[in-house]
């Protein structure tokens, strides 16, 4: 049960149960799809971009927990950030999700995905809102998915 | 419950493990089924003693493969009632059969106009396939609708009369629905089709091994289904089809070993099985699958059909009571074959199964390669639970103590 509870942290029962900037984006320039074929998990981000700057984003979706919760918590940590920085983020936490090394001051609220490394059949719902989000950045309106990707 | 199921469970070695410090309880058997160690030993004594190419060798070996090949043959064909083991076609498994008679029986025979007919609530290898020859034929494609929001109805008989015109050529469904549990009426549904000119496919991977089964009886033309649902290996699969089609099918893939006479010009075909079995067969699958429809008749399969439907009425009974979950398929109390889909409002399907595996207990969380049929009740995933003869009413008890650990734990 210890790896359960690493799994499933407060934070993201938290914010799975009350999942933050989800929904439509009105005023969104930039929208991406993710898929997750092998089981089902689907994941619309929606982002205004302000010239090179993250001004908004939203995700609309359906999926675990672990998916919806990274979502949730994605659009939180990427709001405000440029394109480059938010790839950066995502480095750290594909890195996060796949070691368990956590560089805490960097990740704040988001090292809560750090029990996924221990299961490593969730780390493409956990990084599947991210797949869509920095697709959606870069202008690519282009379906992701996560079987084609690399996580 | 008629069952020995001490003597059953003793006969396989993968039951007795522990996973995740619990006893392992294996309820993912729609997605396939543990083996016997009847049916390792096969192998592993094909292997140890026999290994060798079949039909076109002159020594001991050669020939000893290929009776246990060709033995394994007539065994399947017994299985299912077959009038001619030549009748019996091995295949990777189910979708791999499914895709020859597409590929084969559709290229020959379908033309723009016609309609191949299938229903709402197939597996994708029923229903991809069919997409794919009906597009490439310029045929259409249409679906007999299920009943009820939780396709509780069953197939709508009343539609699949209006749908039976003279322009289907085919009618593909399943036996027993992967997701709903829904048992066909299969004998009904081909002397329905028959009627009106249409072939009928049958999609048996859910029922085979799980009761009798006879393809004169139910009066099919194909049947498809996999080794590894019913006791046998993966890889090894049958396209049962009736011997007077088979003569006229075209193969679909071509090579060694299915021809008669080759030249720079041309070559001809031999006639069925071998005309469908190009290449090197899965030899050591097919004696595996002979050795495991041995082991099922051992057992006797309407006595595992009653297992099978005494443990789900105890499921249906027991997660019914669960607060908030959603079954869909046949209601309690009504006919369903030995497997129960359900969703509860607010853990995701793979949730569950995640924490089920934390108390050792498989289960199957996802669409199930049933991605119309999730979109049509309004769903995106189901859990499943799937029962087969080695599974004992206390392993539903362990299901249930976990599903309702899960309730709580997010319910917070």
């Amino acid at each position: 049960m210890q790896d359960l509870t690493d799994l499933y942290q407060s934070v993201i029962l938290d914010h799975n149960r009350r999942p933050r900037n989800r929904g439509k984006l009105p005023t969104a320039n930039r929208v991406a799809h993710g898929d997750n074929p092998s089981c089902g998990d689907q994941c619309t981000v929606y982002l205004r971009l302000d010239g090179d700057r993250i001004g908004e984003i939203s995700f609309e979706g359906s999926g675990c927990a672990i998916s919806q919760a990274s979502a949730s918590l994605m659009t939180l940590n990427l709001k405000g950030k440029t394109v480059p920085e938010a790839e950066a983020l995502y480095a750290d936490v594909h890195r996060l999700v796949t070691t368990g090394k956590v560089d805490e001051d960097n990740l704040s609220d988001l090292a809560a995905l750090a029990g996924v490394h221990q299961f490593p059949a969730r780390i493409k719902c956990a990084t599947l809102g991210w797949h869509a989000a920095l697709n959606a950045a870069k202008g690519d309106p282009i379906t992701a998915t996560t079987e084609t990707h690399k996580d | 419950m008629t069952l020995d199921l001490t003597k059953i469970r003793a006969d396989f070695p993968i039951l007795h493990q522990q996973v995740n410090g619990q006893p392992l309880v294996y309820l993912d058997n729609g997605a396939t089924s543990q083996k016997p160690k009847q049916v390792i030993a096969s192998l592993v004594s094909y292997y140890e003693r026999d290994n060798s190419n079949v039909h076109r060798g002159l020594h001991a070996l050669s020939m000893r493969a290929t009776d246990a090949y060709e033995g394994a043959r007539a065994r399947v064909a017994r299985f299912i009632n077959a009038a001619d083991p030549a009748e019996v076609l091995f295949t990777r498994g189910t979708t791999e059969s499914i895709n020859l008679v597409a590929r084969s029986w559709g290229h020959a025979h379908l033309k723009p106009g016609d309609v191949v007919l299938t229903t709402e609530f197939e597996h994708h290898s029923n229903l991809v396939p069919w997409q794919q020859a009906a597009k490439a034929a310029g045929a259409t494609l249409k679906y007999v609708p299920l009943l009820g929001a939780d396709g509780e109805g069953g197939l709508d008989m009343a539609a699949l009369d209006r749908l039976l015109t003279p322009q289907v050529k085919l009618f593909a469904f399943t036996h027993i629905s992967n997701t709903l549990g829904t048992i066909n009426p299969v004998a009904e549904l081909c002397r329905r089709a028959r009627a009106v000119g249409a072939i009928t496919v049958i999609d048996a991977a859910q029922s085979i091994g799980h009761g009798p089964l006879d393809v004169q009886a139910i009066g099919c033309d194909f049947l498809a289904f996999s080794g590894h649902k019913m006791c046998g290996p993966t890889g090894i699969g049958v396209l049962y089809g009736r011997r007077a089609l088979l003569d006229k099918l075209a193969p679909d893939e071509t090579g060694g070993g299915m021809v008669v006479s080759v030249t720079y010009e041309g070559a001809t075909w031999k006639p069925a099985p071998e005309r469908f079995e190009a290449g090197t067969p899965n030899v050591a699958g097919a004696i595996g699958l002979g050795a495991a429809c041995e082991y099922l008749d051992s057992i006797g399969r309407e006595k595992i059909a009653a297992h099978d439907d005494a443990l789900v009425r105890i499921a249906m009974e027991k997660l019914s009571a669960l607060p908030g979950i959603r079954i869909i398929g046949p209601r309690k109390g009504a006919e369903r074959s030995g497997l129960v889909s359900f969703a509860f409002e607010n853990v995701h399907a793979h949730d569950i199964v995640t924490f089920a595996d934390e108390d050792g207990v498989a289960l199957r969380g996802g669409h199930h390669c049933n991605q119309p049929l999730m979109r049509k009740l309004g769903l995106t995933s189901t859990t499943r639970a799937s029962f087969y003869l080695y599974n004992t009413e206390q392993e539903i008890d362990r299901l249930v103590t976990s599903l309702r650990r899960i309730q709580k734990f997010f319910a917070g």
